[in-house]
């Protein structure tokens, strides 16, 4: 049989660091990075005697996320012990949630392979803490430990076996991300690792109705690796089937510069647990009316502001369903538009330029350094004539290195725009001087001819003479031999 | 008479009448620790000359006007699973034996804004895990009644250091008798208040769902005044509940004419001592010469609230002291190569026998297979023990019960025989298991001398009921001008 003989049976556990000021049981601030265990107080180190309380934001967001995943919000919930011992964990008890989650039986739309809408279901949504870091080898041998992000809240979001392929895994997770970017409870920063996923991964003969035997990779926090991961799992499966072996459930970890899954060797993963509800905690108990109110206070989703993309701005179906992919990137658009108007120029310039930037430095929406407002200026000075758009494309370059306000940029570099109608003269007559050919082939007719005198003159100026001027100067001037 | 058999309500009498300095009291309680500590081992750590010199600093605020508070300066001992801030916290264990805790329980922080001065750490089971102080790994103490037998458990050094007169009064934690069962065997008051009506943060916990802090005294308006202080919702404790506060002193009124209280048949059967049976029968007599009336009746479901006990105890300490993990703080052994070693060698070599039993049993009753059999069970039959106690409080004030099936006993009887060390706890735990205040008040002693103590139970947030019904004996019967301590061999 054939690698095409099977299906892949795709489920994401998304771990969300909520965004919330204060951690999860303690008033230490979320904020990441700082200086190790600064962040951190008695409580959240585990000091003997201390008790966790329980922040109500936490609550309030994940709610949020449950709402605009379309799950059912449970008035009646608890937290309950994860019971582990790992360094990271100083209570060696995660306060989770277990068998009663605050959001349950919710779904969000992708689309599949085909094209087609598909609904990939949620099972739960439930809230708990982060742990902290090990830092390995920093100081001589041995490890240490950094408690900052220990009781950062997290939500865990986790989704049914639906998803059948890499592409769709990757979709899903840009879903969920883009939905908690919408509702502003968790940044999403993948490469801070506020937003990860642990993706469990089985195989079966196309048509067979029980799944096969998964395994579960931890803490995957970039899309291409989830991709890669799952594609190499897959395959590495179908390969021991194939050759008559078994797969074991087994946690891997995947190692990006392998790009192979190994077995995860320092378990931090007991077998069991020992769950029990948490007795130093109070149930959470939710009324009708916060739920209500949770409900009108939810902001727009990407599918909302989709549509109205297309009947306020007249945008295509495509270019709506980008721009709203990110919220960042949407921010970005709406913002720029509120402060130039040039709705069609922030539209293209966000999808061509700004969009290839982020796929050759393989970064997220999240990471463009620069404002809405820089953009509208760019776009401004293109209006106003004062760039052109080959030197715009340069501002924007400029803009992911060294954000700043783009009239500095262009003042800097010397980029403004030559409108000066004997400088651009000058520059005409040297290159029609220069390429006779050209000059005799567009008189012959070759209208394409002057296009490439134009981009002689433009490479003359190193792209700041306005082209317009240009254009109109190469006429006069052919026309007068 | 001496300045430390005093009671704190006559200290203050004394302070105000202008008879006493607090410098004074503190000193005398310093000589008599000088004097007696050694004979009785109360005290983990002695803060004797930090006492003295906060006595004179708090005289001088005093003279000054800026303390008004009316306890400032009184002394006080501190059971040693209660943070304080820059003294040794150690539970009794290897575990923490040089801990020293970076913030104040927030019962140390309310003593200290009255004024209270620590005197010193008590001794303990290790992790308040025992009904004999003898799983204390750091120190023996003795019963001051008769120095071969025990002070009773977990709370032993609370207990016998009041009883010694080494503390006016002291503050120890109760989880299944704790508090009540060594106040019995000591001849003092202990009372464990309503679950939720004192803040745990800070006492290093045991059970979460079960421990309660609580004052053990000379007598039982020092134990409604030490009350007073120590109750309060505490924002930092979820458990704790905002009650109405409630004057604890002024609800002693000495009369219980009309006062319904429920004798549980099952707490008078065959594992009680006869001289304890005896003695309680002549505590029940006079409570019906005061006026009240009494009944006995069946709590039948109370015969399973110790497995109960034991079960969710085990449970939620497996989890609790899951922390000491030789990471952050605490013990770790010298003796590992890789991160397991230091887990298995640092708990090992740390934790003593009885610890480790408790941690195997909880473990044990939450692993996957078991939860259902044990645990979940263990809280389904809980629920039962509540819903039982509410039924009683429906017809009675009070539950009136002997607080342990013996007196104390000697030294060294029971500590390898786990199982009758966990029966101590028979007539005490069935109140955490219900979340109820009980009060343990010493009603007579035995033909060895030995005191016998006297539990009350009430319902819950119903502390006054129970304070004043323990008063109104008290007054009645003047235990503490007829029987002393005699620290005899």
């Amino acid at each position: 049989m054939s690698r095409n003989d099977y299906e892949i049976v795709i489920g994401l556990e998304v771990h969300a660091e909520l965004s919330t000021k204060t951690k999860i049981f303690c008033s230490c601030p979320t904020e990441f990075g700082g200086e190790p265990n600064s962040h951190c107080c008695p409580i959240c180190m585990a000091m003997p005697g201390t008790l966790p309380v329980l922040n109500e934001k936490v609550v309030e967001y994940a709610v949020k996320a449950g709402l605009a995943t379309g799950c059912t919000i449970s008035k009646d919930s608890k937290n309950d012990r994860k019971n582990y011992y790992y360094p990271d964990l100083p209570k060696s008890y995660q306060i989770s949630q277990f068998d009663k989650p605050l959001c349950e039986h919710g779904s969000v739309e992708i689309e599949d392979d085909e094209g087609n809408k598909k609904d990939i279901k949620i099972l739960r949504i439930h809230i708990e803490e982060d742990a902290g870091k090990l830092n390995h080898n920093e100081f001589g041998s041995g490890s240490l430990v950094d408690l900052n992000r220990a009781g950062v809240p997290l939500i865990e979001i986790v989704s049914e076996p639906d998803m059948r392929s890499a592409k769709e895994a990757e979709k899903y997770m840009r879903k969920i991300k883009s939905i908690l970017e919408y509702i502003e409870v968790s940044d999403c920063k993948m490469q801070e690792g506020s937003l990860r996923a642990d993706v469990n991964v089985s195989v079966r003969k196309k048509g067979a109705k029980e799944f096969g035997t998964r395994t579960e990779m931890k803490n995957m926090n970039s899309f291409r690796s989830i991709v890669r991961a799952i594609e190499y799992e897959a395959d590495r499966q179908i390969d021991v089937i194939e050759n008559g072996g078994t797969i074991y459930q087994t946690t891997l970890r995947w190692d990006d510069i392998s790009g192979k899954t190994f077995p995860m060797r320092d378990k931090e993963n007991a077998d069991d647990y020992r769950y029990f509800p948490e007795p130093d905690l109070v149930a959470i108990r939710l009324s009708d009316e916060y739920i209500e109110n949770a409900k009108k206070e939810l902001p727009e989703l990407p599918e909302s502001r989709k549509q109205r993309y297309l009947t306020e701005y007249g945008l295509s179906e495509k270019d709506s369903r980008l721009l709203t992919s990110s919220k960042y990137l949407s921010d970005l658009f709406e913002g720029a538009i509120k402060e130039c108007g040039n709705t069609k120029a922030v539209a293209n310039w966000i999808l061509s330029d700004i969009s290839r930037i982020l796929n050759e430095k393989e970064i997220e929406a999240d990471q463009i350094p620069f404002t809405s407002s820089q953009l509208a200026k760019v776009i401004e000075l293109i209006d106003k004539g004062t760039i052109s758009s080959a030197i715009a494309k340069k501002v924007i370059t400029e803009l992911f290195e060294n954000p700043q306000d783009p009239e500095e940029i262009i003042k800097e570099k010397g980029w403004i725009q030559i409108s000066d109608e004997g400088a651009i003269k000058e520059v005409v007559l040297k290159i029609i001087e220069a390429n006779p050919q050209s000059v005799s082939d567009y008189k012959g007719g070759k209208d394409r001819a002057l296009g490439f005198l134009v981009g002689q003159a433009m490479k003359e100026t190193k792209g700041k003479a306005n082209p317009g001027m240009l254009n109109k100067m190469f006429v006069e001037e052919i026309n007068k031999l | 008479m001496e300045i430390t058999e005093l009671t704190v309500h006559e200290l203050q009498e004394k302070i105000k009448n202008k008879e006493l300095t607090i410098s004074e009291i503190t000193k005398a309680y310093v000589d008599r620790i000088n004097d007696k500590e050694k004979d009785v081992n109360c005290f983990i750590t002695t803060l004797t000359d930090e006492a003295i010199e906060k006595s004179k600093e708090m005289e001088k605020k005093i003279n000054n006007g800026e303390i008004t508070s009316e306890l400032a300066g009184i002394p006080i001992g501190i059971k040693d699973n209660i943070c304080t801030k820059g003294v040794k916290t150690t539970c009794a264990s290897k575990m923490l034996e040089n801990f020293v805790s970076p913030y104040n329980a927030t019962v140390v922080e309310k003593l200290n804004s009255e004024g209270l001065i620590n005197l010193g750490k008590l001794n303990m089971d290790e992790f308040a895990m025992g009904a004999s102080t003898e799983y204390s790994a750091l120190a023996r103490t003795k019963n001051p009644w008769n120095l071969n037998k025990v002070p009773g458990g977990s709370s032993g050094g609370s207990a016998a250091a009041v009883a010694a007169d080494l503390v006016p009064w002291a503050l120890g934690s109760d989880t299944g008798g704790s508090i009540r069962q060594p106040a019995s065997f000591c001849g003092v008051v202990g009372l464990k208040p309503t679950y939720g009506l004192v803040s745990r943060f800070g006492l290093v916990a045991f059970a979460s769902s079960l421990d309660q802090i609580g004052p053990i005294t000379k007598d039982v308006k020092d134990s409604a005044i030490l009350l007073n202080i120590l109750v309060g919702h505490d924002e930092k404790d979820t458990t704790s509940l905002d009650m109405p506060k409630v004057d604890y002193v002024s609800s002693l009124k000495n009369d219980v004419k009309g006062l319904k209280i429920g004798l549980p048949k099952e707490f008078y059967g065959d594992g009680i001592n006869s001289e304890v049976k005896k003695n309680l029968e002549q505590a029940i007599e006079k409570y019906k010469e005061l006026g009240a009336e009494v009944e006995e009746f069946s709590l039948d479901i109370a015969q399973y609230a110790l497995a109960t006990y034991y079960i969710i105890a085990c449970a939620e300490a497996s989890s609790n002291l899951g922390r000491f993990d030789g990471i952050r703080y605490g013990y770790r052994t010298k003796n590992y190569e890789k991160l397991e070693d230091i887990y298995k060698n640092s708990r090992s070599e740390a934790f003593g026998d009885e610890v480790k039993r408790r941690i195997i049993l909880g473990t044990y009753v939450l692993s996957s297979g078991y939860y259902d059999a044990y645990y979940k069970k263990a809280q389904q039959v809980r629920t039962l023990v509540k819903n039982e106690f509410d039924k009683a409080f429906e017809k009675y004030d009070i539950i009136l019960t002997p607080t342990s099936p013996t007196v104390a006993f000697d030294a060294e009887t029971k500590s390898n025989n786990p199982l009758e060390m966990y029966l101590a706890d028979i007539c005490t735990v069935s109140v955490n298991v219900a979340g109820l205040p009980g009060i343990s008040i010493p009603c007579g002693v035995d033909s060895n001398g030995m005191p016998i103590g006297m539990q009350l139970i009430g319902n819950r947030f119903c502390e006054s009921t129970i304070l004043n019904a323990a008063y109104t004996y008290e007054q009645a019967i003047k235990f503490r001008e007829r029987f002393k301590p005699t620290f005899k061999k």
